[in-house]
Order: structure tokens, then sequence, then C-alpha cells
């Protein structure tokens, strides 16, 4: 289907038409495959194989979709529903206003990527699960290189290609180890056989490196901020929302499914990996001007937060507590789905507000709540959910998550035990940052005065588009509201993964209460608190008008009786002045930040500039040392070249003889 | 009859809080101003200066939005909420199981977003100072009380704050972890509530206000209910502190009336005592600059993960 | 419930706790202060024993320690100060955060350290062995992170008081005197050394460009 719709695209690119052609039909293909998935998890979700005579000739292509696939298609597809209508939308605005260049390249490929993502879930072999990893990796790419008029896209583009290609040999060496000396590369084979108990954990490690890679694990994420927001909008909101959302589910796969019994440290391992990526994640959101590049970070926070919750399912799972271990996972679904939604509504408004303003520096926006009320709003709504607040979606995996970590006195280790509450840490600080991050994000693009005259002459975009944001937007809070209807859908993929389910069934609990068995008693209800805040909200309104003045005047703001002249509205906060008192605080170390207050003397009529300097860490400590060292064996072979004969035939010959005396010791 | 009992119960709360809320800020000034010598103003006088903001007109700058004028009532909400979740006098309340002590900081932590955003709203550099600073004072703040909730919930094996009222009266004896959870909360509680050392709620000095500068632009009965607000979550930060640590005088499950109106008398003493304490440790220590703040409070960030961390080393965990 | 233990307990945290105050601190009067606040719970802390574990010679310790630690020192301390004009503030080679987040690391290692080993001990015995390590790992870092004499004088003396701390948890421990006495000799020849080497920390601070450092931000 995917493939009509791309073959369409390529065919009808010069037709007018072609747009709402491509996004139609794959949009309507997307939506037919959510309500399968939502079909099939509610009806239990039943193991389905199929066998393709695809592929290499000796190799059949497995297919298979269980409970665990079922989710992820979910995630993909409702993504990339909304995607389709928020694409059109952009596509249209962009052939109304002429800016932002060809988006013809996009067109063909879109479906591609989106059919890649959905064939990794269903992939029963390995040999279908590289080709559309990789399938999905490539068109991503191409997704990336569409806009390549703006300058910084080569690189970001060649990062990516290079990470990815590394990715993709580390899941390959994964399921080199997995299938072992046996050689059938089905998934089947493979459970059938867990592998050694070393082979497993080099698995794991690699599993984490070359899935932790696509879904910007730190210090692996350097690609992720640069590609994402290259993008178009809703690419990029796909790739930050659905793509690293495979990357979880091939983590899932690999460490719930195929390695078999698994041991206390791999848990440990994701829970300090996840721990590093959501406090790194939200602090390099933090000290970002850039909109879309600041969301880009937000995913490698949230994904930081999901591998904590893997993490924690894994060292449950393996501590043979599988009712606390389905509670984490049932977190890691939760957030993944909650994260695919937030973060595609958030880049979809930053994808209205690029093409209303043209802009994405948040210290030229400002004020966009008068001309974009509907795109505000909805933004609005995004914040707070990413920014883990009650009642909507991002607290309930937050809350799940906490009670899974109260559950740590519950394992038998003791660098666990305590391990655990460093990291609840961490997960707390990543948690309150990221609101810090999205009052910045929020209050310097939509609040305040126009910095820019593109942001003050801003108009709110077409229905397409809002509507788009509309449908994730209500999603979040429908979810934030009434989890647990989701997480009934989700429990068949949990008990697949870990032999409990969430919830228990002997006890009687209504749909609309949260109250995870294992969560010592606990629980939260979003709607009572709706209802109750609401409630508490209408009687204040109804006696505040009642008794109180109710006159309003209007006048200019108190700004110690200055009033700024200037258009560009310099004497407010921006986003980087905003950022100031965090960035002291914490990026003086981590990031060797400094600011350079440039003070004209008394008299002078310049303005007085504040500029903030930082470096990346990860840059730094890892992979300038690996180009450094890259560069220096390239150097070295570079020296081969001008061998003579006689010494390219002594290379050769021990490599032949080091060959045969490894073949011979293996032989043995 | 239980049910209905604890809807009544509830009902009683909401009216507390709101009502009480003044009477303890009223209380702590008074202190305060003994404490230095003046005879201060009466402790009625928080009510007096409430309702005459609610008749004053309200002020807007040009360009607020319709955020900036629906933001307090949506903080208010939130707060009264928070502290009606909080048992004061007795734990059969209503709403209990609707919200945990996670859910709780987080129902804080949306007034807090929310009112920092309006601050941002108007454009002024006054509120971009405070938003700013308080979303900084926050990120240490949030995670240090969440770290406290951690202490206590893996001592009493419950985060639903009614629950652990019961436990910690029956006593978990003295704890180091405890001491080291009470200590950190304290010193959140002083910063969250904008009180002399983190910031001074009697100044308007861009230099040491936080809190002020983030409201600066409100006025009426919009600053009413901010300032409402505020008396409701030092409120709500006392008779948290009372709850989790100094339980006794709280109705348990399945205690009379009487034990109720026991319950009120002892949270009224508790309340008192309170603010003496916070009014002598206000007059007694200098504020700090602004940029001390991210290392007291990521001092008591660290003392709650050390709280947390010697949980395991004493017995029975 | 077991008050004496809890009381042990409590008094042990307090001695820790004043471990974290003294790398807190940025004025060198404060860590004075911190410092004998350190030493009363220790003294108070000795006393206690003393009365739970019925030995008499704990009371001897819980004297000196008052005596020696929480008025002679730091009274000595404080005149040398005054009288040398030494420089004021603490002078850190580590920003406050950065030693904070390095003390609960150290206290995380100790308590991994000592819970496995420990594990068919007394829970009282681990926990003093706990606190105790912890108390020396943090003077040790005080006296790494903190470049005025003064400050390693004082790291180096909590590094004694966790000693001390961990001789008196552990019943029927001999020599606890001595080893005071011992110590305060060694102090009190520290003490010394600083009159000695306060000539070389003037003609430090009088480096103009120091000066400019101690403005007061920190940055």
């Amino acid at each position: 289907m995917f493939l009509v719709a791309a073959a369409a695209g390529v065919a009808l690119r010069r037709l007018s038409h072609a747009p709402l052609l491509v996004y139609g039909v794959t949009g309507a293909v997307c939506s037919l495959l959510v309500l399968w998935a939502v079909l099939r998890l509610a009806g239990g979700a039943g193991v389905e194989q199929a066998v393709l005579p695809l592929g290499l000739p000796w190799m059949a292509a497995h297919l298979r979709v269980d409970a665990l696939s079922a989710v992820f298609l979910l995630v993909v597809n409702l993504a990339g529903a909304t995607a389709c209508l928020f694409g059109w939308g952009y596509d249209r605005a962009h052939a109304a206003h002429g800016h932002g260049g060809d988006q013809g390249p996009v067109l063909p490929v879109f479906p591609l990527f989106l059919a890649g993502m959905n064939l990794v879930p269903v992939a029963d072999d390995a040999f279908v699960f590289l080709v559309s990893w990789e399938f999905m990796s490539l068109a991503s790419w191409l997704l990336v290189l569409a806009t390549h008029r703006e300058e910084e896209t080569p690189r970001a583009a060649r990062l990516y290609l290079i990470m990815a290609s590394f990715g993709t040999v580390c899941l390959l060496l994964v399921f080199g180890l997995l299938a072992g000396a046996h050689g059938d590369y089905s998934f089947d084979a493979i459970r059938a056989q867990p592998p050694a108990p070393w082979a497993a954990g080099l698995a794991v490690v690699l599993v984490m490196v070359g899935a932790g890679s696509k879904a910007g694990l730190v210090p692996l994420h350097v690609w992720l901020p640069l590609a994402h927001p290259a993008a178009p909008s809703h690419v990029s909101a796909l790739m930050s929302g659905v793509m690293t959302k495979i990357a979880v589910y091939a983590m899932i796969r690999v460490l719930f499914d195929l390695v078999g019994e698994p041991a206390w440290w791999w848990g440990g391992l994701l829970l300090a990996a996840g721990a590093l990526t959501a406090v790194m994640g939200v602090l390099y959101a933090l000290m970002q001007d850039d909109l879309k590049r600041l969301l880009a970070y937000s995913t490698v926070e949230n994904i930081g937060a999901i591998v904590i919750a893997l993490g924690l399912a894994l060292v449950f799972k393996a501590g043979h507590t599988p009712v606390i271990a389905a509670l984490a996972l049932s977190a890691a679904l939760l957030h993944v789905i909650n994260h695919s939604l937030f973060k595609s509504l958030l880049f979809y408004g930053a994808g209205a507000v690029l093409s209303a303003t043209g802009t994405r520096d948040l210290n030229r926006l400002g004020g966009l709540i008068h001309a974009m009320p509907t795109t505000a709003f909805l933004v609005l709504v995004g914040c707070t959910a990413i920014a883990a607040l009650p009642p909507l979606n991002g607290f309930v995996g937050e809350w799940l998550l906490f009670q899974a970590i109260l559950n740590a006195p519950a394992l038998p280790e003791w660098e666990l035990k305590i391990g655990i509450a460093v990291v609840g840490a961490a997960l707390a600080l990543s948690t309150a940052l990221a609101g810090a991050c999205f009052v910045r994000l929020f209050g310097t693009a939509f609040l305040g005065r126009p910095r820019s005259p593109e942001a003050a002459g801003a108009h709110d975009v077409g229905s397409a588009m809002r509507l788009g944001m509309t449908v994730p937007a209500v999603l979040c809070v429908l979810i934030g509201v009434l989890p647990t209807p989701l997480l009934r859908l989700f429990e068949p993929a949990i008990r697949l993964m870990v032999e409990a389910g969430p919830f228990d069934d002997r006890a009687y609990q209504p749909w609309f209460w949260l109250a995870p068995t294992s969560a010592i008693g606990n629980s939260y209800n979003g709607l009572v608190m709706l209802v109750v805040i609401a409630g508490l909200g209408i009687v204040l309104v109804a006696g505040i008008h009642r008794w109180a003045s109710a006159r309003v005047r209007r006048s200019i703001p108190w700004g110690c009786g200055f009033t700024d002249p200037d258009p560009a509205a310099l004497s407010q906060y921006s986003a980087s002045s905003f950022a100031q008192p965090i960035r002291r605080a914490f990026g003086t170390t981590v990031f060797a930040a400094r600011d350079l207050v440039e003070m004209p003397e008394p008299g002078d009529t310049r303005p007085a500039r504040l500029t903030v300097s930082w470096r990346d860490p990860a840059w730094e400590w890892v992979f300038v040392p690996v180009v450094r060292s890259v560069e220096r064996l390239a150097d070295w072979l570079n020296g081969l070249q001008f061998l003579t004969i006689r010494r390219y035939l002594m290379l050769m010959f021990f490599a032949l003889v080091t060959l045969l005396a490894i073949v011979a010791v293996v032989q043995r | 009859m239980t049910a209905i009992q604890a809807v009544f119960l509830q009902l009683v709360q909401i009216g507390l809080v709101l009502a009480a809320a003044p009477l303890l800020t009223g209380w702590v000034r008074w202190v305060k101003a003994r404490l230095v010598g003046r005879r201060g103003p009466s402790v009625l006088q928080p009510y007096r200066d409430l309702l005459r903001l609610l008749r004053k007109e309200v002020v807007l700058a040009h360009n607020a939005s319709w955020l900036f004028r629906s933001v307090p009532y949506l903080m208010f909400a939130a707060l009264w909420l928070a502290a009606a979740l909080v048992p004061t006098f007795t734990t059969q309340l209503a709403l209990a199981p609707t919200a945990d002590l996670i859910a709780l900081i987080a129902l804080l932590g949306l007034a807090r977003f929310y009112l920092a955003l309006a601050g941002m709203d108007v454009g002024t550099s006054f509120g971009g100072i405070g938003a700013s600073r308080e979303m900084m004072i926050a990120a240490f703040a949030e995670p240090a009380m969440l770290m406290v909730v951690f202490s206590v919930a893996i001592l009493v094996r419950t985060t639903s704050l009614a629950e652990i009222a019961v436990t910690m009266t029956d006593g978990v004896g003295l704890r180091v972890s405890l001491a080291l959870a009470l200590i950190s909360l304290l010193m959140v509680a002083i910063a969250e509530n904008a009180r002399i050392p983190v910031d001074n709620p009697a100044t308007h000095l861009e230099l040491t206000m936080v809190h002020e500068a983030m409201v600066l632009e409100y006025s009426g009965r919009h600053l009413a209910l901010i300032e409402a607000a505020a008396m409701m979550k030092l409120l709500l930060y006392v008779s948290l502190i009372a709850c989790v640590f100094v339980p006794w005088g709280i109705a348990l499950p399945g205690s009379s009336g009487a034990a109720a109106l026991g319950g009120l008398i002892t949270f009224a003493a508790k309340l008192a005592a309170g603010g003496v304490a916070l009014a002598v440790f206000e007059t007694w220590i200098a504020k700090m600059r602004v940029f001390r703040v991210g290392e007291f409070l990521g001092g008591a960030l660290l003392l709650s993960l050390l709280g947390a961390i010697f949980l395991y080393v004493s017995r029975g965990v | 419930m077991d008050i004496g233990y809890d009381a042990a307990h409590m008094l042990g945290a307090v001695v820790l706790l004043m471990s974290f105050a003294l790398l807190y601190q940025r004025r060198i009067f404060s860590v004075i202060t911190v410092f004998t606040f350190q030493a009363l719970a220790l003294a108070t802390a000795a006393a206690w024993q003393g009365y739970a574990q019925g030995e008499p010679h704990l009371y001897v310790t819980a004297l000196l320690t008052l005596v020696l630690k929480a008025i002679a020192i730091p009274l000595a301390l404080h005149r040398i100060i005054l009288r040398l004009n030494i420089q004021r503030t603490v002078d850190a080679a580590l920003s406050v955060g950065l030693t904070m987040v390095a003390g609960v690391s150290l206290v995380t290692l100790s308590i991994l350290l000592v819970l496995p080993v420990t594990t068919d001990a007394a829970t009282l015995t681990r926990e003093g062995l706990a606190l105790s390590l912890s108390v020396v790992l943090l003077g040790l870092l005080m006296m790494i992170t903190r470049r005025n004499a003064v400050s390693q004088v004082v790291g180096f003396m909590s590094i004694e008081n966790g000693l001390i701390f961990a001789a008196i948890g552990v019943a029927g421990m001999p020599l606890i005197v001595e080893m005071m006495v011992a110590f305060s000799v060694m102090v009190a020849f520290i003490i010394f050394g600083i009159f000695l080497f306060q000539i070389r920390e003037r003609f430090d601070t009088l480096d103009l460009q120091k000066i400019d450092s101690y403005r007061g931000e920190s940055r």
C-alpha cells in the first residue's frame, strides 16, 4: 500500500494534486492500520505468522505480528496519520507562500519511510529486520536531505549516515551473536536456543549501542539534534516521535524476548545510560535557541526516561518479581505512546511557527499567542503534557515509573537498591528541568512581545495543520485522564514480555481508576483531579465575579518607569537569559558554559551584548578522540599504499597465516 | 455512611484550608514583628488585604493575553485542591485515593508552571527574571521533594498521604533517613514559599526577588488570588510536614467525630508552632545571594538522596 | 523499638551531616563553628555509648573530645586567624556543588563497601562503620579540595573524628583514650605548623590577581 502511494508520489510529482493524493492515501492506510492494531490488541492479540517467498532464494522472509508489534504499529501509524494531515497542510502553506523551497522530494520518500517503520515491528527474522531497519534509515536520510538548501543540512545528513550505518553494523553483530553457530536467523530459532551468557551479555551491550544510537542515548545522540530538525516539520515529528520508538522496540524485542533469561547487570547498564541520557538531554535542550533543535534534545531526554523504565523492568524481571517488572514495562510503553503524541504535536507546532514566521530562532519569536491563538493553545497542551504535569498523559507515565522505582527494596542487589535511588533522583531532576525547559519554550516563542517583524506579522496556520495538531492534543488529554483502558490494551504485550500484567484481575477495578497491583496500594485518578480542579475553578470564578470588582483597565506594563521604545522589544527576557540561572547552576561544569557580557561605556549608544558559549561534552570526550584515532589509523594505512610489491605480499602472507592459525585454534 | 462522612470531611477540609491560610500568614507576620520589637499588624490583616485587593480594579498591560488572565484562577484552583488533599485533621478524606504524594508534588508543579508562564506573558524584564529564577529553584526543589517522598514511601511502603499519616502515627522509630528527609523538606519548603533566606516576600528589589518579580504585573482580584494562593501554599507545606513527621492527633480511620474535633485542635496547635518556628528562623537568618540558592537547594537534593541511601543501612528495609 | 540504638544512630548521622556542612561552608569562621558542632555531637555520642555499653572510659573520651575539640582547638584557631590576619574565605579547588556531589558519592561508596562485608555483624556496628568511613572519606575530600591551611587542619581533625566514632561504636575497643591523646598532640603540631606556614600563605594572598578573584563572585 505504501509502495503504491510512493509510486504515486513519484509519478505524480508534476501534478498539482499530488500532495493531496499521496498524503491522503498514506493517511488512510495509517488510519486503517491504527484501527487494525487496536482491534487486534482488544481481541487479545494472538500471534500471527507469515512466510513470504521474498529475498534471497534460500531464505524466505518471516513476518509475525504479536501484541508487542501491534502496540508499536499503533504508535507508528497514529503519528503517521496525523503527520499526513499536518504534512498536507504544511505542503499547501509552502506552495502558497513560496518560501521553504521545493518540498517535491519529500512526497515519494515519505510513504517509504512509514513503510519501513511499519516493517520493523513485524519482522520475524534478522534478515527482514535489518533490511527494513536500513530501509527506514535510508528513507529518513533522504528526507533529511530534502531541504538541502539550508547550509547545515549536508553536515547533518553526513553525520546521520555515519551513525546509522554504525548502528546497523552493531545490530548485525547482535543477530550474529544471537544466532550463534547454528546460523538460523529466524527469531523463533533464536528464541528456541538462547545464547551463552557471554554472548548474551555482549549482545545486550551491542543492542544498546546499535539501537541506542538510533534512539539517541547519550553520548551517541550527537547526530539526532542535527538531523531531526533538518527535515520538514511533519517528518521531524515522525523521526523524533516514532523512529526513536522503533529503536526502543528493537531494544525491547532483543532484551526481553530474544536473549533469554536476563542478568541483573543488563538492567543496571540500561538504568545508568537512561539516567545520564535523561539529565544530559534536558540540559542540552535548555541551552538551545533553535525551536526544533530544542525539541530534538528533549526527545533525547524522553528516551532516557523510557530506557530507565526498560532498565527497571529488566532488573525486576531478573529479580523474579514479574509484577513489578510489568509495572515498569507498562510505564515504558505508556511513555512510548505519550511521547510520540506530544512530541509530534510540538513538532507540528514548531512547523506551524516556522511556516507562519519563517524562523525557528526562539530569540526572534515572541507574542505569537495573539497572532496564532489556536496553535498557541495546542502547543501549550503539548508543553504541559511533556513537562509531566497532571492531569495530562506525561504525568501518568512518570507516576507509573516512580511507583516502579519505589519498589527498589524488592531487589536483592545492594548496588541496584542504592543505584535506583540515584536514578530516581536523576529522573526527578530531569522532569523538573523539563518543566523549566518548556516554560522557556512557550514563554519566549508564544508569550511576551514579538522580537522580530516576522513574529509581529504572523497569522495562524490553515485548518489542516490545526486539525493535525488537535488530534494528538486531544489524545494527550484523553490518555492523561483515562490511562487505564489504554494500559489494558497494552496488557497482552506486557504479559508477553514479562509474564505478568500490571493489573490484578481478581480485584475489581473501575476503568477510570489507575491502581496497579504492585504500586503498593497507591492510586491516581486524573479524571477526578480534572473534574475537581474544574469544579473549584468554577466556584472561584463565580465567587470572584459575584463579589469582587469586575473592572479592567488597560495600561502600559510597569518597567520602573522605563518604556521600551524598541520594536524588537530587546529589554524583555530572551531564551538565553531565561536559561542563565540554570546554565550557571549546572552548565559551568558539564558544558563549560560561559557568559560573556559586553557592556559599552556610559554615553556609548551601542547596546550591551550577552554572548553565551558552551561546549558539547559528548563531542569533546567521546567523538573527538575517536575521530583523532581514526585519522591516525587512516594516516598509517595511507602509508601502506606506497609499499613495494614484496612488502604487500609479506602483509598478505602474514594475514593468511594468522587466519589459518585462528581457524586451527577454533577447530580444536 | 462512611462515604458520606468522607465527603463531608473533605468539604470541611476544603473550607478549612481556604479559611485558615491567611490566618497562618498573619500569624507568622505578627510573630516576626514581635521578634524585632514592633507591635505588628493584627493577625487578621491578610484577610483585610485580600478583601481590599478584590475590590480594586484590575490594571492589565496592553498586550496581556488570555493566559495571563486565566492563570490566577487555574493556579489557585490547583493549589486549593493540593491543600485539600493533605490530611490536616483527619485522614478520612474522600479525595485521598485520587492523588498520592507524587501527584501532589506534580500539582504544585502545575501551579508553578503556569505562574511562570504568566510572568513571561507581558514581556517585561521583571516577569522574565522572576520566572527564570523560579524555575531554577524548582529544578532543585522538585527532585529534592521527590527524594524525600522516596525515603518516606520506602519506609512506610506507600505514597498515599492518608496511609503515611496512619503508619507514622504508629511510629517507625528515630531514623537517620527521616531526619535527613525532614531537613531537606524544610529547606525545600523555605525555598518554595519564597521565604528568607532564598527569597524575601517583603521586598520589591529586583535583585532579591523571585516570586514578587514574577507577579509584578498582577493587580486587583488577580493579585488577590495569587496572594491567597501563596498563603495556601504555605499552609500546605506546614500541614504536609505535620502530616508526615508529626502526625499525632490526626483522626485515624474508624474514629469518631470527637476525634476529628481533637484533630482540628491539634492541627491549630501545629500550625501555630510551625508559624513561630518559621518566624524565628526568618528573623535569625540573613538572605543569601541568588546564586547561592543553587548550592542551598542542591544541598537539599543531596541530603534527601543521602536519606534515601541510608534507608538501606538501617534495619528493616 | 530500641531507643539506645536509635539515639546512637542519630548522633552518628549528626556527625556525618556536620561533615557535609564543613564542605558547604565558604567562610573560615563558619567552618570552625561547624567543626565545633561536630565535636559536640561526637562527645555526646561517646557519652551515650559509655552509658549504653557501661564502659566508663568512654566518658573520658567524651570529656576529652569536649574539652579539646569543642572548646580548646576552636578557640585557638579563632585566635590564630584573628592574630595572623589569615584570609577569611575558604579557597576551594573544587566548587561547593561538585564537592557535595563527590561527598554523596563517597558516602554511597562506603555504604556499598561496608554493607556486603558486614552482613552478619550487628546492625549498629555496620551502621557505625558505614558512618565513620564516610566521615573519614569526607575529611579527606575536604583536605584535597580546600587550599587554606586552616580548612585542611579542620579536615584532618574531622578524619580523626570519624576514626574515634568507629572506635566508640564497637564494644570493648581498647586504647581509645590513648589514641585520642596521640591524635591531639599531632593536631597541636599541625596548628603550630600553620604559624610557620602562615608567612607563605600571606605572601600568596598579596598576589593582586588572587585578591581580584576573591571579590565575591565565585566565577
